[in-house]
Protein backbone atom coordinates (compact mmCIF):
# COMPACT_ATOMS: atom_id res chain seq x y z
CA UNK A 1 0.00 0.00 0.00
CA UNK A 2 0.92 3.65 -0.07
CA UNK A 3 1.52 5.97 2.87
CA UNK A 4 -1.47 8.10 3.92
CA UNK A 5 -1.46 11.86 3.40
CA UNK A 6 0.92 13.57 5.78
CA UNK A 7 2.69 16.89 6.24
CA UNK A 8 6.46 16.97 6.17
CA UNK A 9 9.05 19.31 7.59
CA UNK A 10 12.83 19.18 7.60
CA UNK A 11 14.04 21.36 10.49
CA UNK A 12 17.41 23.10 10.29
CA UNK A 13 18.47 22.31 13.85
CA UNK A 14 17.71 19.90 16.64
CA UNK A 15 16.32 22.74 18.76
CA UNK A 16 13.91 23.60 15.95
CA UNK A 17 12.93 19.93 15.67
CA UNK A 18 12.13 19.78 19.39
CA UNK A 19 10.09 23.00 19.07
CA UNK A 20 8.10 21.59 16.15
CA UNK A 21 7.45 18.38 18.07
CA UNK A 22 6.28 20.24 21.17
CA UNK A 23 3.95 22.61 19.31
CA UNK A 24 2.48 20.32 16.66
CA UNK A 25 -1.32 20.49 16.54
CA UNK A 26 -1.53 17.04 14.94
CA UNK A 27 0.16 13.75 15.83
CA UNK A 28 3.78 14.39 14.92
CA UNK A 29 6.34 11.64 14.41
CA UNK A 30 10.06 12.14 14.31
CA UNK A 31 11.59 10.37 11.30
CA UNK A 32 15.26 9.42 11.42
CA UNK A 33 16.15 6.81 8.76
CA UNK A 34 12.46 6.02 8.37
CA UNK A 35 13.15 2.36 7.62
CA UNK A 36 10.49 1.13 10.05
CA UNK A 37 8.27 4.20 10.12
CA UNK A 38 7.87 4.30 6.33
CA UNK A 39 7.00 0.58 6.28
CA UNK A 40 4.47 1.15 9.07
CA UNK A 41 2.99 4.10 7.16
CA UNK A 42 2.77 2.09 3.93
CA UNK A 43 0.95 -0.63 5.88
CA UNK A 44 -1.23 2.09 7.51
CA UNK A 45 -0.11 0.92 10.94
CA UNK A 46 1.15 4.46 11.56
CA UNK A 47 -0.85 7.48 10.40
CA UNK A 48 0.95 10.56 11.71
CA UNK A 49 -0.25 14.01 10.66
CA UNK A 50 3.25 15.47 10.53
CA UNK A 51 6.68 13.98 9.87
CA UNK A 52 9.68 15.79 11.31
CA UNK A 53 12.67 14.59 9.28
CA UNK A 54 15.83 14.75 11.40
CA UNK A 55 17.98 12.39 9.28
CA UNK A 56 20.27 15.10 7.93
CA UNK A 57 20.80 17.22 11.05
CA UNK A 58 24.60 17.54 11.34
CA UNK A 59 24.51 17.52 15.16
CA UNK A 60 22.84 14.10 15.08
CA UNK A 61 25.28 12.63 12.57
CA UNK A 62 28.43 13.53 14.49
CA UNK A 63 30.50 11.19 16.63
CA UNK A 64 32.88 12.22 19.39
CA UNK A 65 35.69 10.02 20.55
CA UNK A 66 37.15 10.89 23.94
CA UNK A 67 39.44 9.06 26.35
CA UNK A 68 36.88 6.74 27.89
CA UNK A 69 33.85 6.72 25.60
CA UNK A 70 32.46 7.20 22.12
CA UNK A 71 29.34 9.34 21.78
CA UNK A 72 27.22 8.64 18.71
CA UNK A 73 24.73 11.12 17.32
CA UNK A 74 21.32 9.47 17.11
CA UNK A 75 21.32 9.54 13.29
CA UNK A 76 24.54 7.60 12.77
CA UNK A 77 23.59 4.81 10.37
CA UNK A 78 24.02 1.08 10.91
CA UNK A 79 26.20 0.98 7.76
CA UNK A 80 28.58 3.61 9.17
CA UNK A 81 29.04 1.40 12.24
CA UNK A 82 29.34 -1.77 10.12
CA UNK A 83 32.06 -0.19 7.95
CA UNK A 84 34.06 1.22 10.89
CA UNK A 85 33.54 4.71 9.44
CA UNK A 86 32.97 5.81 13.07
CA UNK A 87 35.12 4.93 16.11
CA UNK A 88 34.25 1.65 17.82
CA UNK A 89 34.20 1.61 21.63
CA UNK A 90 33.19 -2.05 21.75
CA UNK A 91 36.20 -3.90 20.37
CA UNK A 92 34.31 -5.21 17.37
CA UNK A 93 30.92 -5.98 18.89
CA UNK A 94 29.03 -3.02 17.41
CA UNK A 95 30.34 -3.48 13.82
CA UNK A 96 29.55 -7.20 14.06
CA UNK A 97 26.00 -6.47 15.22
CA UNK A 98 25.46 -3.82 12.54
CA UNK A 99 26.46 -6.32 9.84
CA UNK A 100 23.70 -8.71 10.94
CA UNK A 101 21.01 -6.07 11.08
CA UNK A 102 18.47 -6.22 8.23
CA UNK A 103 19.91 -5.67 4.74
CA UNK A 104 22.52 -3.30 3.41
CA UNK A 105 19.91 -1.10 1.71
CA UNK A 106 18.19 -0.72 5.09
CA UNK A 107 21.48 -0.26 6.98
CA UNK A 108 22.47 2.62 4.70
CA UNK A 109 19.48 4.65 5.94
CA UNK A 110 18.47 3.18 9.30
CA UNK A 111 19.91 4.80 12.41
CA UNK A 112 20.99 3.77 15.88
CA UNK A 113 18.71 6.35 17.53
CA UNK A 114 15.74 5.41 15.39
CA UNK A 115 16.12 1.77 16.35
CA UNK A 116 16.23 2.66 20.06
CA UNK A 117 13.26 5.03 19.85
CA UNK A 118 11.08 2.45 18.08
CA UNK A 119 12.03 -0.26 20.60
CA UNK A 120 11.05 -3.21 18.47
CA UNK A 121 11.47 -6.12 20.91
CA UNK A 122 13.41 -8.13 18.31
CA UNK A 123 15.73 -5.27 17.30
CA UNK A 124 19.45 -5.56 17.92
CA UNK A 125 20.51 -2.16 19.29
CA UNK A 126 18.23 -1.98 22.35
CA UNK A 127 19.65 -5.27 23.66
CA UNK A 128 23.25 -4.72 22.55
CA UNK A 129 23.45 -1.18 23.94
CA UNK A 130 21.91 -2.35 27.21
CA UNK A 131 24.66 -4.99 27.41
CA UNK A 132 27.25 -2.27 26.73
CA UNK A 133 25.65 -0.14 29.48
CA UNK A 134 25.21 2.76 27.04
CA UNK A 135 23.73 6.04 28.17
CA UNK A 136 21.27 8.12 26.17
CA UNK A 137 20.82 11.87 26.08
CA UNK A 138 17.25 12.95 25.43
CA UNK A 139 16.42 16.51 24.43
CA UNK A 140 13.01 18.04 25.15
CA UNK A 141 11.55 21.54 25.47
CA UNK A 142 12.69 21.80 29.08
CA UNK A 143 16.23 20.64 28.37
CA UNK A 144 18.40 17.55 28.37
CA UNK A 145 18.31 14.46 30.51
CA UNK A 146 20.34 11.27 30.57
CA UNK A 147 19.08 7.76 30.90
CA UNK A 148 20.74 4.35 30.93
CA UNK A 149 19.89 2.42 27.80
CA UNK A 150 19.02 -0.59 29.97
CA UNK A 151 16.22 1.47 31.56
CA UNK A 152 15.02 3.11 28.36
CA UNK A 153 12.83 0.43 26.79
CA UNK A 154 9.94 -0.55 29.04
CA UNK A 155 8.07 -2.99 26.83
CA UNK A 156 7.11 -3.89 23.29
CA UNK A 157 7.51 -0.64 21.30
CA UNK A 158 7.40 1.22 24.63
CA UNK A 159 10.10 3.48 26.04
CA UNK A 160 10.64 6.26 28.56
CA UNK A 161 10.95 8.79 25.73
CA UNK A 162 8.38 11.54 26.35
CA UNK A 163 6.13 12.59 23.47
CA UNK A 164 8.07 15.86 23.12
CA UNK A 165 11.59 14.43 23.39
CA UNK A 166 14.14 13.37 20.77
CA UNK A 167 17.11 11.05 21.37
CA UNK A 168 20.21 13.18 20.84
CA UNK A 169 23.17 10.90 21.57
CA UNK A 170 24.16 7.40 22.60
CA UNK A 171 27.29 7.27 24.77
CA UNK A 172 29.14 3.96 24.91
CA UNK A 173 32.01 3.59 27.38
CA UNK A 174 35.09 1.97 25.84
CA UNK A 175 35.64 -1.65 26.74
CA UNK A 176 39.03 -2.39 28.28
CA UNK A 177 41.71 -4.47 26.57
CA UNK A 178 40.71 -7.49 28.66
CA UNK A 179 37.08 -7.36 27.60
CA UNK A 180 35.43 -10.19 25.68
CA UNK A 181 32.04 -10.36 24.06
CA UNK A 182 29.69 -12.92 22.60
CA UNK A 183 26.84 -12.25 20.19
CA UNK A 184 24.33 -14.68 18.85
CA UNK A 185 21.37 -13.89 16.63
CA UNK A 186 19.13 -16.74 15.60
CA UNK A 187 16.92 -16.14 12.58
CA UNK A 188 15.85 -18.30 9.67
CA UNK A 189 17.20 -16.00 6.98
CA UNK A 190 20.10 -13.49 7.06
CA UNK A 191 18.80 -10.04 7.91
CA UNK A 192 15.48 -11.06 9.37
CA UNK A 193 14.38 -9.94 12.79
CA UNK A 194 15.75 -12.25 15.46
CA UNK A 195 13.94 -15.26 16.85
CA UNK A 196 16.48 -15.14 19.66
CA UNK A 197 19.22 -12.66 20.39
CA UNK A 198 21.86 -12.96 23.09
CA UNK A 199 24.71 -10.62 23.98
CA UNK A 200 27.41 -11.21 26.57
CA UNK A 201 29.91 -8.52 27.53
CA UNK A 202 32.54 -9.49 30.10
CA UNK A 203 35.02 -6.79 30.99
CA UNK A 204 37.21 -7.69 33.97
CA UNK A 205 39.25 -4.52 33.38
CA UNK A 206 36.20 -2.42 34.19
CA UNK A 207 34.76 -4.92 36.64
CA UNK A 208 31.52 -5.49 34.80
CA UNK A 209 29.81 -8.35 33.10
CA UNK A 210 26.40 -8.40 31.43
CA UNK A 211 24.26 -10.95 29.66
CA UNK A 212 21.20 -9.61 27.83
CA UNK A 213 18.67 -11.34 25.61
CA UNK A 214 16.40 -9.69 23.05
CA UNK A 215 13.32 -10.82 21.11
CA UNK A 216 12.08 -11.76 24.57
CA UNK A 217 8.37 -10.76 24.54
CA UNK A 218 9.19 -7.37 25.98
CA UNK A 219 12.10 -5.03 26.62
CA UNK A 220 15.62 -6.53 26.51
CA UNK A 221 16.09 -8.81 29.50
CA UNK A 222 19.21 -9.04 31.66
CA UNK A 223 20.24 -12.55 32.75
CA UNK A 224 21.75 -11.64 36.12
CA UNK A 225 22.62 -15.07 37.53
CA UNK A 226 24.30 -16.00 34.26
CA UNK A 227 26.25 -12.73 34.25
CA UNK A 228 27.55 -13.47 37.75
CA UNK A 229 28.93 -16.84 36.68
CA UNK A 230 30.50 -15.27 33.59
CA UNK A 231 32.11 -12.59 35.78
CA UNK A 232 33.49 -15.30 38.04
CA UNK A 233 34.91 -17.10 34.99
CA UNK A 234 32.87 -20.24 35.68
CA UNK A 235 33.09 -22.58 32.68
CA UNK A 236 31.06 -25.49 33.99
CA UNK A 237 28.29 -25.92 31.37
CA UNK A 238 25.87 -27.47 33.88
CA UNK A 239 26.16 -24.52 36.24
CA UNK A 240 25.78 -22.08 33.35
CA UNK A 241 22.75 -23.93 32.01
CA UNK A 242 21.01 -23.82 35.38
CA UNK A 243 21.82 -20.14 35.80
CA UNK A 244 20.25 -19.39 32.40
CA UNK A 245 17.23 -21.53 33.33
CA UNK A 246 16.86 -19.71 36.64
CA UNK A 247 17.06 -16.34 34.90
CA UNK A 248 14.40 -17.37 32.37
CA UNK A 249 12.19 -18.83 35.13
CA UNK A 250 12.13 -15.52 36.95
CA UNK A 251 10.52 -13.83 33.94
CA UNK A 252 7.08 -15.47 34.28
CA UNK A 253 5.41 -12.26 33.06
CA UNK A 254 6.99 -12.79 29.63
CA UNK A 255 5.04 -16.02 29.10
CA UNK A 256 7.74 -17.86 27.13
CA UNK A 257 6.41 -20.99 25.49
CA UNK A 258 8.58 -24.14 25.36
CA UNK A 259 10.07 -23.23 21.99
CA UNK A 260 10.99 -19.72 23.12
CA UNK A 261 12.50 -20.97 26.38
CA UNK A 262 14.67 -23.43 24.49
CA UNK A 263 15.72 -21.02 21.81
CA UNK A 264 16.59 -18.23 24.29
CA UNK A 265 18.50 -20.66 26.49
CA UNK A 266 20.43 -22.02 23.50
CA UNK A 267 21.25 -18.52 22.23
CA UNK A 268 22.41 -17.40 25.68
CA UNK A 269 24.57 -20.51 26.17
CA UNK A 270 26.21 -20.12 22.77
CA UNK A 271 26.94 -16.43 23.35
CA UNK A 272 28.40 -17.25 26.77
CA UNK A 273 30.58 -19.96 25.23
CA UNK A 274 32.00 -17.41 22.76
CA UNK A 275 33.22 -15.41 25.77
CA UNK A 276 34.60 -18.38 27.66
CA UNK A 277 36.21 -20.06 24.64
CA UNK B 1 2.80 20.19 -2.14
CA UNK B 2 6.52 20.62 -1.62
CA UNK B 3 9.05 21.62 -4.25
CA UNK B 4 12.00 19.29 -4.56
CA UNK B 5 15.10 19.38 -6.70
CA UNK B 6 17.48 16.48 -7.05
CA UNK B 7 19.60 14.60 -9.53
CA UNK B 8 18.33 11.42 -11.20
CA UNK B 9 20.74 9.50 -13.44
CA UNK B 10 22.80 12.64 -13.91
CA UNK B 11 19.91 14.98 -14.74
CA UNK B 12 18.68 17.67 -12.37
CA UNK B 13 14.97 17.25 -11.81
CA UNK B 14 12.60 19.67 -10.07
CA UNK B 15 8.98 18.93 -9.24
CA UNK B 16 6.15 19.60 -6.85
CA UNK B 17 5.18 16.55 -4.84
CA UNK B 18 2.80 15.66 -2.04
CA UNK B 19 4.87 14.56 0.99
CA UNK B 20 3.29 11.09 1.06
CA UNK B 21 4.69 10.24 -2.40
CA UNK B 22 7.42 7.59 -2.18
CA UNK B 23 10.61 7.88 -4.18
CA UNK B 24 9.56 4.69 -6.00
CA UNK B 25 6.24 6.15 -7.13
CA UNK B 26 7.92 9.42 -8.05
CA UNK B 27 10.39 7.57 -10.28
CA UNK B 28 7.77 5.36 -11.90
CA UNK B 29 4.84 7.73 -12.25
CA UNK B 30 6.40 11.17 -12.58
CA UNK B 31 9.59 10.25 -14.44
CA UNK B 32 8.43 7.11 -16.26
CA UNK B 33 11.48 5.24 -14.92
CA UNK B 34 9.63 1.96 -14.65
CA UNK B 35 12.72 -0.20 -14.27
CA UNK B 36 12.35 0.37 -10.52
CA UNK B 37 9.82 -2.25 -9.49
CA UNK B 38 7.45 -2.34 -6.53
CA UNK B 39 6.82 -5.69 -4.91
CA UNK B 40 5.95 -5.56 -1.23
CA UNK B 41 6.09 -1.80 -0.51
CA UNK B 42 7.36 -2.39 3.01
CA UNK B 43 11.06 -2.97 2.58
CA UNK B 44 11.20 -6.76 2.48
CA UNK B 45 11.36 -7.82 -1.18
CA UNK B 46 14.08 -5.42 -2.35
CA UNK B 47 12.65 -5.01 -5.88
CA UNK B 48 12.62 -1.20 -5.56
CA UNK B 49 16.31 -0.84 -4.62
CA UNK B 50 18.02 2.19 -6.19
CA UNK B 51 21.18 4.10 -5.30
CA UNK B 52 20.71 7.20 -3.16
CA UNK B 53 23.89 9.24 -2.84
CA UNK B 54 25.73 6.22 -4.23
CA UNK B 55 24.37 3.71 -1.71
CA UNK B 56 21.59 1.14 -2.15
CA UNK B 57 18.29 2.19 -0.60
CA UNK B 58 14.69 1.01 -0.73
CA UNK B 59 12.81 3.55 -2.81
CA UNK B 60 9.53 2.37 -1.24
CA UNK B 61 10.87 3.39 2.19
CA UNK B 62 11.96 6.88 1.16
CA UNK B 63 9.73 9.82 0.55
CA UNK B 64 10.45 11.79 -2.60
CA UNK B 65 10.52 14.97 -0.46
CA UNK B 66 13.33 13.47 1.62
CA UNK B 67 15.44 13.16 -1.54
CA UNK B 68 15.67 16.93 -2.02
CA UNK B 69 19.30 17.78 -2.90
CA UNK B 70 20.30 14.13 -3.15
CA UNK B 71 21.55 12.04 -6.07
CA UNK B 72 19.54 9.03 -7.22
CA UNK B 73 20.58 6.37 -9.71
CA UNK B 74 18.10 3.89 -11.13
CA UNK B 75 18.65 0.90 -13.39
CA UNK B 76 18.08 3.23 -16.38
CA UNK B 77 21.32 5.00 -15.41
CA UNK B 78 24.75 3.30 -15.17
CA UNK B 79 25.44 4.06 -18.87
CA UNK B 80 29.23 4.23 -18.52
CA UNK B 81 29.57 1.97 -15.50
CA UNK B 82 32.08 -0.84 -16.05
CA UNK B 83 30.77 -2.91 -13.12
CA UNK B 84 27.20 -2.71 -14.36
CA UNK B 85 28.32 -3.59 -17.91
CA UNK B 86 30.06 -6.72 -16.59
CA UNK B 87 26.99 -7.63 -14.57
CA UNK B 88 24.61 -7.19 -17.51
CA UNK B 89 26.84 -9.34 -19.70
CA UNK B 90 27.10 -12.10 -17.08
CA UNK B 91 23.39 -12.05 -16.19
CA UNK B 92 22.76 -12.61 -19.89
CA UNK B 93 25.39 -15.30 -20.27
CA UNK B 94 24.47 -17.26 -17.14
CA UNK B 95 20.72 -16.92 -17.60
CA UNK B 96 20.42 -15.10 -14.29
CA UNK B 97 16.84 -14.02 -14.80
CA UNK B 98 13.59 -15.80 -15.37
CA UNK B 99 10.59 -13.47 -15.12
CA UNK B 100 12.90 -10.47 -14.64
CA UNK B 101 10.88 -8.69 -11.96
CA UNK B 102 13.68 -8.76 -9.37
CA UNK B 103 16.46 -8.19 -11.93
CA UNK B 104 16.92 -4.38 -11.87
CA UNK B 105 17.33 -4.39 -8.09
CA UNK B 106 19.47 -7.55 -8.18
CA UNK B 107 21.81 -5.71 -10.56
CA UNK B 108 21.97 -2.60 -8.37
CA UNK B 109 22.58 -4.65 -5.23
CA UNK B 110 25.21 -6.74 -7.03
CA UNK B 111 26.92 -3.60 -8.31
CA UNK B 112 27.23 -2.35 -4.72
CA UNK B 113 28.54 -5.74 -3.54
CA UNK B 114 31.29 -5.73 -6.18
CA UNK B 115 32.21 -2.10 -5.52
CA UNK B 116 32.51 -2.79 -1.78
CA UNK B 117 34.54 -5.95 -2.36
CA UNK B 118 31.80 -8.21 -1.00
CA UNK B 119 31.42 -10.47 -4.03
CA UNK B 120 34.51 -12.61 -3.48
CA UNK B 121 32.79 -15.75 -2.22
CA UNK B 122 29.47 -17.48 -2.68
CA UNK B 123 28.72 -16.98 1.00
CA UNK B 124 29.31 -13.22 0.79
CA UNK B 125 27.20 -12.93 -2.33
CA UNK B 126 24.35 -14.94 -0.85
CA UNK B 127 24.41 -12.88 2.35
CA UNK B 128 24.50 -9.69 0.30
CA UNK B 129 21.46 -10.83 -1.66
CA UNK B 130 19.41 -11.76 1.41
CA UNK B 131 17.40 -8.57 1.03
CA UNK B 132 16.46 -9.19 -2.62
CA UNK B 133 13.86 -11.85 -3.18
CA UNK B 134 13.59 -13.75 -6.46
CA UNK B 135 10.20 -15.44 -6.50
CA UNK B 136 11.30 -17.63 -9.44
CA UNK B 137 13.96 -18.82 -6.94
CA UNK B 138 16.63 -18.44 -9.60
CA UNK B 139 19.35 -17.67 -7.10
CA UNK B 140 21.92 -20.21 -8.32
CA UNK B 141 22.41 -18.48 -11.66
CA UNK B 142 22.21 -15.01 -10.12
CA UNK B 143 25.00 -15.90 -7.67
CA UNK B 144 27.12 -17.37 -10.49
CA UNK B 145 26.65 -14.28 -12.67
CA UNK B 146 27.66 -11.95 -9.84
CA UNK B 147 30.69 -14.08 -8.94
CA UNK B 148 31.84 -14.08 -12.58
CA UNK B 149 31.28 -10.34 -13.00
CA UNK B 150 33.22 -9.78 -9.78
CA UNK B 151 36.13 -11.86 -11.12
CA UNK B 152 36.14 -9.93 -14.41
CA UNK B 153 36.22 -6.59 -12.61
CA UNK B 154 38.95 -7.77 -10.24
CA UNK B 155 41.13 -8.93 -13.14
CA UNK B 156 40.57 -5.64 -15.00
CA UNK B 157 41.68 -3.81 -11.86
CA UNK B 158 44.78 -6.06 -11.60
CA UNK B 159 45.67 -5.34 -15.21
CA UNK B 160 45.27 -1.64 -14.64
CA UNK B 161 42.50 -1.19 -17.16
Amino acid sequence: MKAPAVDYVRPRSLTQAVGLLAHASVEARVMAGGQSLMAMMNLRLATPGLLIDIARLPELMSVTDDADAVTFGACVTHAAIEDDRVPDPSRGLMPRVAATLAYRAIRNRGTIGGSLALADPAAEWPAVLAALDAELTLLGPSGRRSLKCAEFATGIFETRLAADEIIETVRVAKLSATARWGYLKLCRKSGEFATALAIVVADPGRGCSRVVIGAANGAPMALVDTAELVAAGRRDPEALRSAVAADLDRAAERHFDDFQRNVHAAAAMRAVQQVLA
Amino acid sequence: MTTIRFRINGNVVADEVPPRLSLADFLRERRNLTGTHLGCEHGVCGACTVLVDGEPARSCLMLAVACDDRTVETIEGFADDAVMAALRRNFHQHHALQCGFCTPAMLITACDLIRRGRAGSERNIREGLAGNICRCTGYTNIVTAIAEAGKEIASEVRHGQ
